[in-house]
Parts: C-alpha cells; structure tokens; sequence
C-alpha cells in the first residue's frame, strides 16, 4: 500500500501577517514555516496506517528549495521519503497538474492533502487532482480506515456527517477528526537523524502556468474602539443589540 | 455574460440560506455586465423560492441518484444543463468539493473563496480569502470562463424584482465512486457557517458541564454555537463547533465570544464577522480590541443575567 501525503509549508498560526511591495506581496521577513495544520492529520494518520497496517508513506510539496527544511521535518516526524516537485506554487490548478503528473507517473493507493492550507485557503487542489485523475474524492475527510483495496470514511457536512464507501485508489482531503490533535507528532531526536538518511528527492516540474493572478492584498479593516458596557447595566446591552446590531 | 448558480437545499429540499446569496450575488453580475441568471437546484422543494433574488431561469432537477450528493455527478450535470460565462457556488463542504471538477468540465479557471462582488467582470478582478482571514488577496483571471465559490455569509442576500421561469428537469445520473452510506444530521441547530449570530464559548467557561447556559443563549438569539481551539482539543466540545484558523472561518452579523481571551489564531476566524461582543472577566484580554462591544464582568454572572434580560425583552415584545 503506497500513500501519497501532499504537504504544504505555511507561515506558523501565530505570525502576524503581512503585505510589502506597495501591498503586492506576502512579507515573510521573521516568519516561521511549518507544515499546513490540515496536512498534518493526514501524515500522522498515514504513519498510524503502516504501523497498524504496513504502508509506504511518501511525502510530496511542490516548492523551490528553501521548502527542503520543512520536508525533512515531515520525514523526522515518520514518513518514508520525500519528493520536492521543483516549482513555485502559483495557485491551485498548477500545482495540482505538477502533482497529477507525478501520481500518474507512480503507483500511489492513496492520496491525502489537508482540506485547505491555511495561508491561500484554496481548497481545491485536491479536489482538482481527483478530477484530473478520475478518482474518488473525499473532501472535509474526518475519519478513514482502508482494507483491501475498499476505503470507508467519514466526511463532514454543513450541519452534520456522511458515512462514505468507496475502492482505492482516491484522493482524500483530511483534517482534525482523521487523528486527534493530540495524536499529532513531535520529531525527537532519533527521527532527526534519521530524517538525513531518508530519500529526498527533487523532480523537475511540468511547467503549467498558472491561470489566476494576483493584483494586491490587503488587510481586514481595523475596528474601531470597543464600547464597553457596564456588566450592572446590560439593559444598555439589549438596547444596543436592537438597535445597533439589529439581532433582536 | 450569462451566469450559472449551483442552488443549495438541504435534506427537506429548502434551498439554504447560501442559495439566496449566490443568486443575488449573480444577479449583481448580471446587473455589471448583462446576461441571464440560471440558477439550478437538485430536489429543491419550491425551486420560485429563489425569483426574488435575481435569477431569470430556475432549472430544478430530479432523479433517484441525485438526492445524494457526488461531486463527480453533480459537476457533470450542472455542466450540462446550464452553460455560462461565470458559475457560483456556495463555500459549504458540497460546494467547495464539486467546484474543481466543474471547472475542468467546463474548460474554465477556478476562484474559491470570494468575499465580495467583483470590481471588473472582464477579465475577472474579485477579493477572496487569505491567510484564513488575516487578509484578503485581490485575484484577476484571464479566462473566458470562471467558476467562483462565495464564502458564505460574505455579501448577504439581496431582493430584486424579477420574473423566473421554472424549469423541472428529470436527468439521468451514472453510478457515483464515492458511496453515501448514511447522513446524520443536527436536528434542528443552525448551521455555524451560515448562522446569523453565534454564540461562542473558551477555556473560560472551566468546563464542558457548563455549557448549558451557552445553548440557551444560543436558542433566544436563534444563533449557532461555536468555541475556541483549546476547548475542541480538550474534548469539551465537537472539532465542528472550532472557529479559528485552523477550524472554520465565519462571517456572522453577530459574533459573541465568552471565555475566549483572543488568541491571533482565533480571531483570524472571526474577522469577517460584522459585530462582535466580548464578555471576559479580564479587561486585558485581546479580544477586547477587536471588539465593537464588550462586557468586562464574570461571565458565571453576566451569561444568565443576559439570558433573564432577553426573556424579558422577549416577553415584553412578543
């Protein structure tokens, strides 16, 4: 059983983002990368398979080589090698056709992306990579088990949950509920050094260009300051909530 | 420019409170740039439900394999029922699944998580999501055709003055890959995503026992209930009630945050909210200056004296 774990490095939750070249870049002066949260799940649940199950866990990213620190780390936290796709990501449907060309060119059962990554919050790359490859398709994923070549999962919905059935290969795009948060692995040491050993190997890329271009960012608009309100007044509170915010 | 809507109902085929935003939200389109406004449902109930906010042309559709949802099929039969320039989809779970194989089907560039009406239709210039609401990216797209998912609750729903046809279609569906077993679905909660209000509870509250006072709240503001990070981690509540940049995003015209001290993380969630209230016994607390209102006080104290003030208001206005 060989799976594929998609990986996306991206600024640490606690960076304060933001913009520089007249607001028409990301400023990653004093920002930390580490693994997309989403992927995360799925790396440590494709770990928990070989060790239950036996599997090879094969990371990928697509990225130039300033990501290679990030994918050694994925290799100390437990998979087995890694591949960098040797490409800037643009946006979603380009690194996606790097990494179809890649899976199709492999003999991968499974695929596992995070359901988003939280710096473009695309969420279609996998989803676009199921589709390219005409496999199944599991987006929101938050349970999985597979045997024998037959998958069932569990997908969240706007209000609830799908129990889902279907054969492998497929393409899953995982996040909390796949593995706990607590499931989730620290490299130690030993991993550390192992993680030098293990395969890392780079791929020349394709070449797809990207189809959205972006013009600028910007940041949410400030609010401005808090009204307090007395907590021995809060009929002020309930006026405020009618009048203002209108829920009442 | 004619514009396609994927109209989303849920399991009592009632279109959701998105499918009244994305068709508004092309009706805009169609305002800037001319062309008609199709909106197509799967197994909607009252499809007219949705000429009031914009669509010239309502296709419903039917079929057995079709009250379950596939994103493989979905895609193919929107494809090929309805052809246009632009195609919006609601951000929910279906939408944001379905909306890449849509996009290859119809030969078109794919922008998820738009926030607002694009400012050009032609090339395509819209504001979307980024860094799961620590900031926004302004995309332009070179194709002629796009397809857009709306983040839900971004823009809201607008009323028009309009005449629709209804169209009720019986399509033939092929086997999908994935299988859906079985739903289970909240009976009766308001969806987080789409919810008016949500009331939404940290570590302050001490414990998941006390959470009773949260839900009432909840129910008298007809709001969904949420909480912070932590508190998914530590088991107290559900991983789908986690607002936060690495849970859900939302943008509620209300936002009420109790015993949450406002972590960077959480508040990226809830940055697109139009008002938010803080009640926090810690007056240094940060979320107090992302805040429009704020209740310093103990909230064992404060939650249940606003729930008494809103039985009241409620009785008194009845």
């Amino acid at each position: 059983m060989n799976v594929l774990v998609c990986i996306s490095e991206v600024p640490d939750t606690t960076s304060k983002i933001e913009f520089t070249d007249g607001n028409r870049a990301f400023d990653t002066i004093g920002i930390s990368f580490v693994i997309n949260p989403y992927d995360e799940f799925g790396l440590t649940w494709a770990i928990g398979l070989r060790e239950r199950q036996g599997a090879k866990v094969t990371a990928v990213t697509v990225g130039k080589e300033l990501v290679e620190p990030t994918l050694r780390k994925v290799l100390a936290i437990g998979a087995d090698d890694a591949i960098r796709i040797d490409a800037e990501p643009k946006d979603s449907y380009q690194v996606a056709s790097e990494l179809a060309a890649l899976i199709e060119a492999g003999e991968y059962d499974l695929v596992i992306t995070g359901r988003e990554s939280i710096d473009y919050n695309g969420s279609a790359v996998p989803g676009f990579l199921a589709a390219m490859l005409d496999w199944p398709f599991v987006n929101a994923c938050v349970q999985l088990e597979v045997e024998d070549g037959e998958a069932r999962a569990q997908r969240e919905i706007d209000g609830g949950r799908e129990t889902l059935s279907f054969p492998l290969p497929a393409v899953i795009a995982g996040q909390k509920g796949l593995v706990e948060e607590r499931d989730l692995k620290i490299p130690n040491m030993r991993g550390i050094v192992m993680a030098r050993k293990k395969p890392l190997t780079t791929k020349e890329s394709i070449g797809t260009p990207a189809e959205i271009q972006s013009q600028g960012f910007e940041k949410p608009a400030p609010k401005s300051a808090v009204t307090l309100i007395d907590s021995d007044n809060l009929d002020e509170l309930i006026k405020r909530l009618h009048e203002a915010v209108k829920v009442i | 420019m004619n514009t396609v809507v994927f109209a989303e109902t849920n399991d009592e085929g009632k279109f959701r409170k998105n499918a009244a935003e994305s068709v508004s939200y092309a009706k805009r389109i169609a305002e800037m740039a001319g062309g008609r406004v199709t909106a197509v449902s799967f197994g909607a109930s009252d499809p007219g439900d949705l000429s009031r906010y914009g669509a010239d042309q309502i296709t419903n559709l039917s079929g057995e394999a079709g009250t379950r949802f596939s994103p493989e099929l979905w895609a193919q039969v929107l494809s090929e029922v309805a052809q246009g320039e632009i195609y919006i989809l609601p951000h929910s779970n279906d939408g944001a699944a379905m909306a890449p194989f849509l996009a290859l089907k119809c030969d078109a560039a794919l922008v998820t998580q738009a926030i607002d009406y694009p400012t050009a239709v032609s090339p395509l210039r819209v504001k979307r999501q980024a860094f799961s609401g620590k900031g926004m990216m302004e995309v332009a797209v070179q194709r002629e055709r796009v397809v857009l998912t709306l983040v839900q609750n971004s823009v809201g729903q607008t009323e028009w003055d309009c005449q629709s046809g209804v169209t009720e279609k019986s399509v033939h569906w092929g086997s999908p890959k994935v299988v859906v077993k079985s739903r289970a679905l909240a009976k009766g909660k308001v969806d987080l995503k789409e919810a008016d209000v949500v009331v939404s509870a940290g570590r302050g509250l001490k414990g998941p026992e006390n959470w009773g006072m949260i839900e009432t709240l909840a129910e008298l503001l007809n709001a969904a209930v949420a909480c912070s990070k932590p508190v998914s981690d530590l088991g107290w509540r559900p991983h789908s009630e986690h607002v936060g940049q690495t849970g859900k995003t939302i943008a509620p015209n209300l936002y009420i945050a109790i015993g949450i001290s406002g972590a960077i993380q959480h508040l990226a969630g809830v940055s697109g909210s139009k008002n938010i209230l803080v009640i926090n016994s810690d007056p240094d607390a940060p979320f107090f200056q992302a805040a429009d209102y704020g209740v310093v006080g103990d909230l064992f104290k404060v939650v249940p004296q606003l729930i008494a003030k809103l039985k009241a208001y409620r009785t008194q206005n009845a």
